[in-house]
């Protein structure tokens, strides 16, 4: 065990925990915020993606001792869910289950900080590590295109 | 207008009532899957009157409705409830929704499998909101003494014109709630829906774009402990001893290490216990994380008790089975031997396909509490009414003691309606005398097994020297499951016809996996198909159709057997080929697939273009016309076809589980390939049939066609045919 002090959207979070313990879990464990969602534990999926600083990261494979930037989380990236992201998933209808939808939402507004206006093929190859199995692709695709015309208007 | 007898169970309303206490006021808590939005909290009713168990109605005129069913994606937690508020006659911005328990005393048929939700509920939900407002006008009428038949509603509100009076619902719900249920109501007339039609988004939406805990996987509850589970590493072996369980046990956060016995010996499985293994390990400890690094020092022995299945030794045993004819036909017309004795020309190809995981996102978990006085369950689960049958034999705990909770479950596709996790989570609670929550890693999920079955099929046609085809011949095999449905098309449009079936038992264990069977028959069927309208000379379509005119015209054999019917499905192909301009001149050169098929009650009908990128194939676009009847919520209906046509191309073009010495070849995502945003066709448009029939199945119907229209399109762009799944892989080996 050992002591750390994680900024986790925007609030300072004192934690005593095996420092080996990946980010995903002291996240869904000892922190209660489990919008950030566990899938394969292997950086394949994507559901567990959060922001390391401005970079989307996948939180199954970031130890907790390897964090040296603040952590935003689903459950920070706006404070009332109205991020431009969430906003265009929310006109779109996006989700079928939903349960890889905030990986793939904190994948995307990482994403469109750094290309704020990308190609469908710029959007294809930035998601490609976040899988949906059912499958709404096309939707994730739109929902994006339209939050960055959104932002660029 | 419809006028149906209401068929509640009068005794359950009795029962609510007693529950609720005379007047009939509920307290209610909100869950955290029903947030109410920021104007509703302002707007919320100081107290709420149940009128059926299926809605609650607040004084100042807000509705809760319950949504029966389970969540899997499926959306019928906005589906069901719009049609109770169509009946009901409300504004859908004052409806709230919440997931309604396992209570089998109100609801019937809490499943959610073979798409029919709403087909099967349609009329019973209608009947509902039909009852309340009955209820509320009768209300009405006592209060203004007036006579009910002159009491009109609109959007929650009741009008009596004569008298020039009106009141919400909620001025009325408390009276509503203790008026006589009615021995029977009236149904709207389609034509005067304001709610069923229309495109509603999603009620748990700001829920999943805003991280809140929906799913199973996200319980946390007070004193709650992680389990998790270790699995025999093959199929074929079983539980023998823990070689190290004390030091386990002392490694940090672990609370204990011990065999259970999930099915003990005298225990009554239900068909939802599919797969599920008798014996495994458990390990409890505080935290996920420490249970995961528990679970990988555990050394556990395992023996061998039955044979350990290879994929060359399935292969060998499919290919003999196709080989050696069945006892009996499943369904024969005619003389096909003879009539491929007189054929001018025959073709016969063999297609296959593997075992396939369900790989649901969220891996199966489930939440147990369980006391010498009651059993409380929380969690993803298909098939709530079954697994609650099991634990009453595991437990020896009757019924009325245990409440099962569904989740929103993070994907479904016929997974959870295999419950024996829920049933492990019960034995390991039971014997910790404490609450958990069982969580299975990747690993586990994707080799618990419960796959859908490999399959073989072949087909041999005949045509005449008139290109009409006279012969069809299908055999099909599987594992544990024997794929063909012998009524289904072209059954009765071919005058002589032949279908055989063979199933191979495995120790793989196997169950439904989205559109059993047809997932794959659909669309070898529909490739196959597409090479005998070549061999014909005729255009694929035309020779569809051909096809049906004669099974409307003169059906072969007794109709009534032919489990399709054939105008309906020539319908769907007609508005895909008018939708996709499938004969234009400028569409010749394009790589180009048309399948259709019928299942779930629906017909569906596709064209894919496709083009060829670094040899393997980038979908441009699938058009998809649909005959479901009455649709609910266009909205999520379009987006049910969009997921299945993806989901479909995904596992024809990539995926597979194989197996050595049984053990599964694929554990995770990284040897197991699922279609990614970059292979995702670039565009899908989806046409629904107008008809004003009563809804039938959506969640599957889309799904398996599409890679018979994927390999058909495919073919145009080669020169290639593909017979065997996953496609990706069959071109490397050819190519």
């Amino acid at each position: 065990m050992a002591k750390f002090d994680l900024k986790i959207n925007g609030k300072t979070q004192s934690l005593d925990v095996d420092p080996t313990t990946p980010l995903l879990w002291v996240l869904r464990d000892h922190l209660n915020l489990v919008g950030t969602k566990y899938g394969c534990g292997i950086a394949q999926c994507g559901a567990c993606t959060v922001h390391h600083g401005d970079t989307a990261v996948r939180s199954c494979q970031l130890t907790i001792a390897a964090v040296e930037k603040d952590i935003t989380t689903i459950e920070g990236l706006s404070e009332n869910g109205d991020h431009p992201v969430q906003k265009a998933w929310l006109d779109e209808d996006v989700y079928q289950c939903g349960y890889c939808q905030a990986g793939q939402i904190m994948n995307a507004s990482a994403f469109l900080k750094s290309n704020p206006n990308p190609s469908d093929a710029e959007i294809e190859t930035a998601m490609n590590g976040n899988i949906c199995r059912c499958g709404t692709y096309t939707r994730i695709k739109k929902a994006i295109k339209n939050a960055a015309a959104a932002e660029n208007a | 207008m419809t006028l149906v007898k209401t068929t509640y169970n009068r005794r359950s309303f009795l029962k609510s009532s007693a529950l609720a206490g005379g007047g009939m006021v509920l307290g209610f808590s909100w869950l955290a899957s029903c947030k109410p939005t920021p104007e509703q909290v302002r707007n919320m009713p100081k107290e709420w009157f149940d009128i059926n168990g299926f809605l609650k109605i607040g004084d100042n005129g807000l509705v809760t409705i319950m949504s029966p069913n389970p969540e899997i994606g499926q959306n019928v937690k906005t589906a069901m409830p719009m049609i109770i508020a169509e009946e009901l006659d409300v504004d859908w911005n004052d409806v709230l929704v919440e997931q309604a328990p396992l209570n089998t005393d109100i609801f019937t048929r809490q499943l959610a499998g073979g798409s029919q939700s709403i087909r099967q509920g349609w009329q019973s939900l209608r009947m509902a909101g039909a009852t309340a407002k009955n209820m509320l006008i009768a209300a009405a009428a006592e209060v203004w003494q007036v006579p009910a038949d002159e009491i009109t509603t609109s959007e929650g509100v009741l009008t009596h014109k004569g008298s020039d009076r009106s009141a919400g619902y909620g001025e009325m719900a408390s009276a509503a709630a203790s008026v006589k249920i009615p021995e029977e109501v009236a149904l709207k007339d389609p034509k005067d829906f304001k709610i069923i039609g229309t495109d509603r988004k999603n009620v748990d939406g700001k829920d999943i774009v805003t991280g809140k805990p929906l799913f199973g996987l996200d319980l946390q509850e007070e004193n709650m402990l992680t389990a998790m589970i270790v699995l025999p590493p093959s199929f074929g072996m079983k539980y023998e001893s823990i070689e190290n369980a004390e030091a386990v046990k002392a490694m940090s956060g672990i609370k204990d290490v011990f065999p259970i016995d999930v099915y003990p010996e005298g225990v009554q499985r239900q068909w939802s216990d599919g797969g599920g293994i008798p014996q495994l390990v458990a390990v409890v400890g505080e935290s996920t994380w420490q249970c995961m690094q528990a679970k990988k020092e555990l050394k556990v022995k395992w023996q061998a008790d039955s044979k350990l299945e290879s994929s060359a030794y399935h292969e060998e045993a499919l290919n003999s089975l196709l080989n050696s004819p069945p006892a009996a036909p499943a369904r024969k017309d005619g003389d096909v031997k003879r009539a491929f004795k007189n054929a001018a020309k025959e073709i016969e190809r063999t297609y296959s396909a593997p075992f396939l995981a369900h790989n649901t996102m969220e891996p199966m978990n489930f939440f147990a509490d369980i006391t010498a006085e009651k059993a409380e369950l929380k969690g993803p689960i298909q098939t709530p009414e079954f697994l609650e049958k099991t634990l009453a034999s595991v437990l020896n705990m009757p019924v009325e003691k245990i409440d099962i909770m569904m989740t929103r479950m993070g994907g479904g596709f016929g997974r959870r309606l295999y419950g024996h996790f829920g049933v492990e989570a019960a034995v390991i609670s039971q014997k910790m005398q404490a609450p958990i929550k069982l969580v299975y890693n990747r690993e586990d999920d994707m080799t618990q097994g419960t796959y859908r079955p490999a399959y073989k099929v072949r087909y041999k046609a005949g045509l005449d020297e008139n290109n009409k085809l006279i012969a069809w011949h299908v055999t099909g095999v599987g594992t544990n499951d024997d794929l063909v449905f012998e009524n289904r098309f072209p059954a009765g449009a071919v005058d002589n016809y032949l279908a055989e079936k063979q199933r191979l038992e495995s120790n793989v264990t196997t169950g439904a996996w989205r559109a059993p069977r047809s997932n794959f028959i659909a669309g070898a069927e529909q490739a196959f198909m597409d090479e005998v309208a070549e061999l014909a000379g005729k255009d694929p379509i035309d020779f569809r159709l051909e096809l049906f005119d004669r099974a409307i015209k003169d059906p072969v054999g007794d109709p009534e057997k032919n489990d399709y019917d054939p105008k309906r499905y020539a319908g769907v192909l007609k508005l895909v080929r008018e939708k996709a301009d499938f004969n234009a001149e400028s569409n010749k050169s394009v790589a180009r697939g048309v399948a259709a098929y019928y299942c779930h009650n629906s017909y569906v009908a596709q064209v894919l273009d496709l083009e060829m990128e670094d040899d393997m194939p980038r979908v441009k676009k699938v058009w998809c016309a649909v005959d479901c009847g009455i649709v609910v919520n266009p909205l999520s209906a379009r987006n049910q076809i969009e997921g299945g046509i993806v989901d479909g191309i995904g596992h024809a073009m990539y995926s597979q589980m194989t197996f050595k010495d049984g053990k599964p070849e694929q554990q995770n995502f990284n040897r197991y390939q699922l279609i990614r945003h970059a292979q995702a066709p670039q565009e899908i448009e989806t046409f629904f049939v107008d008809n004003g029939i009563d809804p039938t199945g959506l969640g599957e119907p889309s799904l398996p066609p599409i890679s018979g229209a994927l390999a058909n399109a495919m073919y145009r762009a080669t020169g290639q045919r593909n017979y065997h799944q996953p496609f990706a892989t069959e071109k490397r080996i050819l190519g």
